[in-house]
């Protein structure tokens, strides 16, 4: 069982922390096939959260077929985002790290080489869309 | 909301009654029964006659007013009216237990007042009577039998509606306040007098039934304006007018008694009343007669009836306005 | 299903109007932020939605029935005031013993169970307690009616940072348990965010937007770039506010389509952001869209 925070600062709603927190925790193992999570009213009366945004968290984590609710009884993990990305992750990481050397090589401080990471992200994730 | 009203109006209500016991003590013992000087009772008949005129008021006042403008003041009225239960019922309640309350102490107040005065209204004895008004009169009809509870009834939704429409205590209470007062005025002024039709009386005028002169600063000394005349027993005079053969007021009155009155002197004691009445008594021989209408004394009663009916009235009209205006209270 | 539906809600105070021309359905079950600067008309609404206030224009509907209407209908709205009003000579058993009288769905074991847990003593005169306490009192009178809807004019002002969220606690629980609707009023960003999923923004008596928070949230972008004039942007994109630079231009915009301009940088907005925007725009009484065309 996980436990759910808020972080106000997080520029995130909620709604879309409590999801990111799921995932999180599915891909770095926290959560397994089979782990229930926390009850809706639990995370309300933790968080003074409305139960609302909580239910829309798992209905998305449901949609992508992460979990399942069965009613009554509670909200289960049935999926995973570890295993296969996960072994992927170290060359991909390490590559990172090549990449980052070299920019730091280059003259570029830590805000830099974030906004440059960041607008070429956006920018090659909005050709994807296109 | 009858456990929140009488939670709210306890306090008021026991101290009231309390103060009422406490009068009601005093007054029994001070009642004059059989002989003993009436002038002893001076003190306590104006009392008595002070309590039940202002107690309406104060009731109206100290209890409407405060009952509607502290939750008004407060923004209790947020809280309750969000209860389930309809500002009317609300309203209605306050008035249910209110009003009767307000009028039960009227009435009780003017019972006790009205059995000590009894010795002393019922006195057949004219001298005993002079140092007190007789029934009949405005202050005195306000203050004894039935009539109190009209009053206190009226005062008290008075104030209530008062306190509906100006929302602030202290304001309400004096509107509440000058309103009453002239309704009290208006009602022995324009009203009692001619809601039973007043019996007319045309009589002599004799030495012996006159009971004053009025006059006025002539060049030439004191020029009679006009007189009066004894009424009958206990009655409530309403016109004393002399009148002509042919029953016209006549105002000042005819030269036949220009000269009756004598030149100012100094000591009062030197003026011979005796023979200035006799010289106005000639008007009869001229066929000046004088003209009264009075409410008898016998009429006390219905008359009291159709006081308690009025302000019954009154209230019940008081109280629809409240009710229309409750709607658009905020 | 609806819990409130207004239709031309208007109500006029002497001259001015404090709300004027509301067209609302807010959905029952969840939990509405009323959001606008002092004097939007806040209160008004809160007041003609309890039945306090008599609407001037237009209709309101609260539960299926005209606010005020009667007893039942009473029963299903609970309402507590700005400044939280209690009798100050009531104890606080007192209060509670006059809810569990006026209200047929009194929950008596959650008012004491309440009162208990804030630490109230119940033999205290109301009139004694602090702002926050009396607060407390007040809303645990509304919540203890069991409403279907309950409307809070500012109801944590005056609560310190811990009663506040045990507040919204009790609140949330009441919402997920009985499914209660809310609307609640608030300067408090962070609150509104972490408990209202439904948004209304209050400015100059009208509603300026509202909607679901996170359709809202995806639906509005900031968008940075080169200086230009926002005339020149495509139709579906209706800004909210916009501001210049002599280089760069910044722009809140709100639209349902992806942005593909490759000059603008793309950014998502929080609500924080959303709500400012729109509170300090208050545009020209017609809806964003109109203002740029």
């Amino acid at each position: 069982m996980i436990e759910f925070h808020l972080d106000g600062k997080s520029g995130l709603s909620p709604y879309q922390q409590l999801v990111r927190q799921v995932r999180h925790a599915l891909r770095l193992g926290l959560l397994r096939e089979g782990d229930q999570l926390p009850k809706v009213k639990d995370v309300v009366a933790d968080l003074a959260i409305n139960p609302n945004t909580v239910l829309k968290a798992y209905r998305e984590l449901e949609h992508d077929g992460l979990v399942a609710a069965r009613p009554g009884v509670g909200t289960f993990v049935t999926g995973t985002l570890s295993g296969t990305s996960l072994a992927a992750l170290a060359p991909l990481r390490q590559d990172l790290r090549r990449w980052l050397a070299k920019a730091r090589r280059a003259g570029l401080d830590e805000e830099s080489v974030e906004a440059l990471f960041l607008t070429t992200f956006r920018s090659a994730s909005r050709e994807d869309i296109a | 909301m009858t456990w929140l009203t009488w939670r709210q109006l306890r306090f008021p209500l026991v101290s009231v009654y309390a103060a009422l016991a406490v009068v009601t003590a005093l007054l029994a013992g001070t009642r004059l029964v059989g002989g003993g000087d009436p002038g002893d009772g001076e003190f306590w008949y104006s009392a008595g006659l002070f309590a039940v005129n202002g107690l309406p008021v104060l009731l109206g006042v100290f209890w409407g007013v405060p009952m509607i403008t502290r939750e008004l003041e407060a923004g209790t009225h947020n809280l309750v009216w969000n209860q389930s239960v309809t500002r009317t019922r609300w309203l209605a309640v306050k008035l249910g237990i209110g009003v009767p309350a307000a009028a039960l102490t009227a009435g009780l107040l003017s019972l006790v007042v009205t059995w000590w005065a009894d010795p002393i209204d019922t006195s057949p004895v004219p001298e005993r009577v002079r140092n007190f008004g007789r029934l009949m009169t405005p202050v005195v009809f306000a203050a004894r039998g039935i009539a109190p509870v009209g009053y206190a009834a009226f005062a008290f939704v008075l104030g209530i509606a008062v306190a509906i429409l100006l929302r602030r205590t202290v304001t309400a209470m004096a509107v509440t306040l000058v309103v009453y007062v002239a309704v009290q005025l208006a009602v022995p002024l324009a009203v009692r007098p001619h809601v039973l039709p007043p019996v007319g009386d045309t009589v002599a005028i004799t030495a012996a039934n006159i009971a004053g002169i009025q006059a006025e600063e002539g060049s030439g000394g004191d020029v009679p304006e006009a007189l009066t005349v004894r009424g009958p027993a206990g009655a409530w005079v309403l016109t004393n007018e002399t009148v002509d053969a042919n029953g016209a007021v006549v105002r000042p009155l005819p030269a036949v008694v220009g000269g009756c009155l004598p030149p100012p002197v100094e000591n009062a004691h030197d003026v011979d009343l005796a023979q200035i009445r006799a010289c106005f008594a000639r008007l009869s021989d001229h066929g000046y007669r004088q003209h009264l209408t009075y409410q008898p004394a016998s009429r006390f009663w219905p008359l009291q009836w159709v006081e308690l009916a009025l302000f019954g009235v009154l209230s019940a009209l008081v109280t629809w306005f409240c009710f229309v205006r409750l709607r658009r209270l905020s | 299903m609806t819990v409130l539906r207004a239709r031309d809600l208007g109500r006029k105070y002497r001259r001015r109007w404090a709300l004027t021309g509301c067209d609302l359905d807010l959905p029952a079950g969840h939990v509405t932020g009323l959001v606008g600067p002092n004097g939007a008309g806040k209160s008004t609404l809160l007041g003609l939605a309890a039945g306090m206030v008599e609407p001037s224009s237009g209709t309101i509907e609260v539960c299926g029935d005209v606010p005020g209407s009667g007893p039942a209908q009473l029963a299903k709205v609970g309402f507590v005031a700005q400044h939280t009003p209690v009798y100050a000579n009531l104890t606080v058993a007192e209060h509670l013993r006059l809810g569990a009288h006026l209200n047929p769905g009194w929950d008596d074991g959650l008012a004491r169970d309440r009162i208990a847990r804030i630490g109230l003593d119940p033999a205290l005169p109301a009139g004694k307690l602090s702002g926050g306490q009396r607060a407390q009192l007040a809303l645990t009178l509304g919540i203890a009616k069991r409403p279907e809807l309950l409307l809070l004019d500012e109801p944590v002002a005056s609560l310190d940072p811990v009663a506040r969220r045990e507040f919204l606690r009790d609140l949330m629980e009441s919402v997920a348990e009985h499914g209660l609707s809310v609307v609640m009023s608030s300067h408090l960003i962070g609150d509104l965010e972490r408990v209202c999923d439904h948004l209304v923004v209050l400015v100059d008596a009208r509603v300026r937007i509202t909607g679901e928070v996170e359709h809202l949230l995806a639906t509005h972008r900031r968008l940075t770039g080169p200086r230009r004039d926002v005339g020149t942007l495509p139709a579906d994109q209706h800004v909210v506010s916009v501001s210049h630079t002599d280089r760069q231009t910044s722009v809140l915009v709100r639209t349902e389509a992806p942005v593909l301009d490759p000059a603008w940088d793309v950014g998502e907005v929080d609500l924080e952001d959303l709500l400012l925007a729109y509170m300090s725009n208050p545009g020209t009484g017609r809806p964003p869209l109109e203002v740029v065309r």
